[in-house]
């Protein structure tokens, strides 16, 4: 608070106005004079690259939104015709769709390097269950909008993720038949997809400002996951974290322009190009990769409520991380034990990932159950019991004494 | 264009083992082996099982289709580079007019983008030529008429049947054989997209006798490539010297009208491609250049803190 | 917290002798590259709002005007907007001919087929070599609606929303509207078919 009062614009207009409203004074100490760690490496600049991919996706989407025809005749062809006749249509729309798979590459780095720093420790709860709200709104919103273009995928997966509603003891199959505005996916589902996929990236946006506001109250946390305590531990946000946040954007950009440009499908499934026939269904049923872990642990319980309940549970958990976590030591750096479990929750969820694009049956299916089962046991027995049983590390007195005065720990920051 | 002579030259290196050398020689191998291994048919068991690689299991007893991968050929619109070749798109139009149209349609493609330069590139004349030449039904007055510049292919033919012929609009990117975990992973850095007319010219070329053992139901043709079963309905479209192509240097046979007409129906599936690759390749220049400027800049503001 | 250390960091050192040249180079040419990005990257989103290719294709339209005898009109939809194509009769050109340009109110032609600046004489009115036929966009010069044939004071068109008279040339003669009825690019490809666009 202290750098918003010092900041005074020079012009008299701006000082006449930034006396009634001190949005210059927000911006500047938010922004630009906002006291970073030092020693953030590149993980941390993955929120910044999901700010600019939630901005991409919108100004794309309001745009596919002008040509977009939202019944289950035109809409199809409305996309046919975006690809063909719209000026840079199929540059826009390629965006828009591989948009949705770096937008999930982002965030899930972005909380895969939050789990590893435990960044979701106290006093940082707020932020982290902000984050897995947006999490779960981003799934609904990229769920939704792959529905849109009405190919067979788009038919597919909507009626068998409505269905799973129908899992719900007693008042499932009335939730599906409201959620469907009929008795199968349609014209009145259709269009009510895309009222909400419009709606839903605009509730990101405000959920965004608050996990930033829940970001600057305590500050951010960092490689060493050791509180900041003196000023020479910080650095202003401005020039230092815009410039190395500028950089990591543009390699990222680099990353999903090749998609966009070389090879706009390979993410995608060939059936999407087929247009919806409610009388035939694909033969593989393949959810959008970044679905794939979900769909696996999904498939791996052998009962249509409990795989629902699986299914939601994978994410719920992700709430009670900051209490589940009993360890005092935030980052993994100084946990060695948890550090090998992480690695392997990684590879779970990498694994999960193939096993959800194979077939459920025969060995997938084993193997599916043991890395569901490892998933919950990581989060639900690992996280506590280490808590109490691990020998951490010795952890430095401060950032600054571990960047000045340790070369090998600044080196290893950086890395 | 600069773009194509980079392309070759970046083609006759290989990119395929450039790739696999990057990779390393294990998990080439693996793909090799899975996009090879021919489908072994055991006969008797009542299902044909295969020995492929993993992601090939049966499910449920039904057989994995197709049963055997397309070969993977060298298209001129292949690669970061590739451009569609007009030449063949035109062969490709002429096949696909003289053949495929008898049953198919092509509902999405309007006569006026064969003049597209980056597409088939005929003249203005040569356009109206080929949109005079068929009839289409007047959206205003319910009227057949020869097409105009602004009409559209007409979509299949129903000949009475309530599922006439797939239109073959989309039909290259509709169509995309998986070849499972690492070669997927292999192709996207490669990178190889072209599986969708690899597909098209594998069915078009694969028809052959059905093996001993098995018996195909009446009215379907025995394909070990087509995509959903082991025999298709559609008769063997093409026969040596059934379209008789401008150019004598250009050979009349099954193989090159089934490249031809691929290549042409990846067109009208992805009009855009030739467009795309030029302003990628122009994009990703600049965004790389960008890149570099920013770490400079991030360099030079960080050059004396320690971090 | 220790205010006595500066939030500024060790940067500016003096003991690191820097080209200051060099350096301002960089951050130059990395915000002008940026700055032209965001320029360039803007391009396709205001482009897409253009007419697009099918619409494009559809700017041109030929009509066959064989079955429309003297003293018959038809309305035909180009680019979104009526245009009238009018076979006139002896009387109907007769008329328009014998106005003295100083009565028109508008005296110049509004033909996209000649000169800006050419007058508003019935002859560079009527399509050329075919002085019976007038053809005119529909939409009134004054605020868009479509003026009804066969009407008003001069025995041409008559706007209903605001009372503008067109003579038989389609020239404004009365009322708000400010100039003549807009003359499209017109091709006859032959006598039956004539190409609006």
């Amino acid at each position: 608070m202290e750098a918003l009062s010092r900041w005074q614009p020079k012009s008299r207009a701006a000082r006449w106005f930034e006396s009634r409203l001190p949005l210059g004074s927000l911006i500047h100490s938010s922004f630009i004079a906002f006291p970073t760690p030092r020693n953030l490496n590149y993980w941390w600049t993955f929120g910044g690259i999901l700010a600019f991919m939630l901005a991409v996706q919108i100004v794309t989407g309001i745009v596919l939104a002008m040509h977009y025809i939202p019944s289950s005749d035109g809409a199809f062809n409305s996309v046919e015709a975006i690809m063909r006749d719209v000026n840079y249509g199929w540059l826009l729309r390629y965006i828009h769709a591989n948009g949705a798979s770096m937008f999930f590459v982002a965030v899930y780095i972005h909380m895969f390097r939050g789990l590893y720093y435990g960044s979701y420790k106290a006093p940082r709860e707020v932020l982290w269950i902000i984050g897995v709200l947006l999490f779960l709104l981003m799934v609904a919103t990229a769920f939704l909008g792959y529905v849109l273009p009405w190919g067979q995928m788009s038919y597919w997966a909507a009626t068998v993720i409505t269905n799973l509603f129908g899992a719900i003891p007693v008042v499932g199959e009335a939730i599906s038949t409201w959620l469907w505005g009929g008795f199968a996916v349609g014209q009145p589902l259709l269009n009510r997809f895309f009222s909400l996929h419009y709606l839903l990236p605009f509730m990101i946006a405000g959920l965004v400002v608050l996990h930033i506001w829940a970001l600057h109250v305590p500050g951010n946390g960092n490689p060493l996951g050791i509180n900041v305590k003196s000023r020479q531990d910080t650095l202003p946000f401005h020039p230092y974290y815009t410039t190395k946040d500028l950089f990591g954007l543009a390699v990222f950009v680099l990353f999903f322009a090749w998609f966009v440009f070389v090879q706009p499908n390979y993410l995608g499934h060939p059936d999407n190009y087929v247009p919806a026939d409610p009388l035939v269904t694909p033969s593989h049923i393949v959810p959008e990769w970044y679905f794939l872990p979900f769909y696996a642990i999904l498939r791996a319980i052998p009962s249509k409520l409990g795989g629902v309940i699986a299914f939601g549970g994978a994410i719920v958990v992700l709430f009670f991380v900051p209490w589940l976590d009993r360890s005092k030591v935030r980052s993994a750096r100084f946990r060695p034990v948890f550090k090998t479990f992480f690695w392997l929750l990684v590879a779970c969820a990498v694994g999960l990932g193939y096993l959800g694009s194979q077939p459920a049956e025969g060995s997938y299916l084993t193997i599916s159950r043991f890395l569901t089962a490892y998933y919950f046991a990581f989060f639900l027995i690992v996280l506590p019991l280490l808590g109490k049983m691990e020998k951490t590390k010795p952890l430095p007195t401060s950032i600054s004494e571990a960047v000045l005065n340790d070369g090998k720990t600044a080196a290893r920051a950086e890395a | 264009m600069a773009g194509r002579g980079i392309g070759s030259v970046m083609a006759s290196l290989g990119w395929t083992k450039m790739a696999l050398a990057g990779l390393g020689l294990a998990l080439g191998t693996v793909s090799t082996l899975a996009q090879e291994t021919p489908a072994v048919v055991i006969e008797g068991v009542g299902a044909v099982v295969e020995t492929q690689a993993e992601d090939d299991h049966a499910e449920g007893g039904v057989p994995h289709y197709p049963l055997e991968k397309p070969e993977r050929l060298d298209w001129s619109f292949a690669g970061p580079f590739g451009a569609y070749d007009a030449a063949q798109l035109q062969r490709g139009l002429q096949v696909f007019q003289q053949v495929c149209a008898l049953c198919h349609g092509l509902e999405r493609v309007a006569f006026r983008t064969l003049a597209s330069e980056t597409g088939p590139f005929l003249t203005e004349e040569q356009m109206r030529e080929v949109a005079a030449s068929v009839m289409v039904v007047d959206a205003d007055t319910g009227d057949r008429r020869p097409a105009r510049p602004a009409d559209y292919f007409p979509g299949s033919p129903a000949f009475g049947s309530a599922r006439p012929a797939p239109d073959l609009s989309l039909m290259a990117k509709a169509r995309g054989v998986s070849y499972g975990f690492p070669a997927w992973l292999i192709d996207g850095i490669i990178p190889y997209q072209e599986n969708g007319a690899d597909y098209i010219h594998a069915l078009l070329t694969g028809y052959h006798a059905a093996p001993a053992g098995t018996t195909v139901s009446p009215g379907t043709f025995y394909n070990p490539y087509f995509v959903a079963d082991e025999a298709i309905g559609m008769p063997p479209p093409l026969s040596d010297g059934r379209v008789a192509y401008a150019d004598e240097a250009i050979p009349e046979t099954v193989d090159q009208y089934a490249r031809d007409v691929a290549a042409f129906l990846m067109w009208t599936a992805e009009p855009k491609l030739t467009d795309r690759k030029q302003l990628g390749f122009q994009a990703i220049v600049f965004i790389l250049i960008f890149a570099v400027l920013l770490y400079f800049a991030k360099r030079q503001v960080w050059r004396n803190v320690k971090h | 917290m220790d205010h006595s250390t500066s939030a500024q960091p060790d940067s500016a050192h003096p003991d690191h002798p820097q080209d200051p040249g060099r350096r301002d180079f960089i951050y130059i040419a990395a915000a002008t590259v940026g700055a032209v990005g965001v320029g360039l990257v803007a391009w396709p989103f205001i482009d897409q709002m253009n007419p697009d290719e099918a619409q494009l294709a559809l700017a041109t339209i030929e009509v066959d005007i064989s079955a429309v005898e003297p003293g018959m009109s038809l309305t035909v939809q180009w680019r979104g907007k009526p245009v009238f194509i009018r076979h006139r009769t002896e009387e109907e050109i007769a008329a328009a001919r014998a106005v003295p340009l100083t009565d028109l109110k508008d005296q110049t032609a509004r033909n996209a087929n000649l000169p800006a600046d050419a007058l508003a004489t019935d002859e560079n009115r009527a399509a050329e070599g075919h002085e019976a036929i007038l053809i005119m966009v529909g939409v009134c010069t004054h605020l868009g609606c479509v003026p009804l044939g066969d009407a008003g004071d001069f025995g041409g068109w008559f706007c209903p929303c605001h009372g503008s008279h067109y003579d038989t040339a389609g020239r404004i003669r009365l009322g708000p509207a400010p100039f003549n009825l807009d003359v499209p690019v017109v091709n006859f490809l032959d006598d039956a078919t004539v190409r609006i666009g």
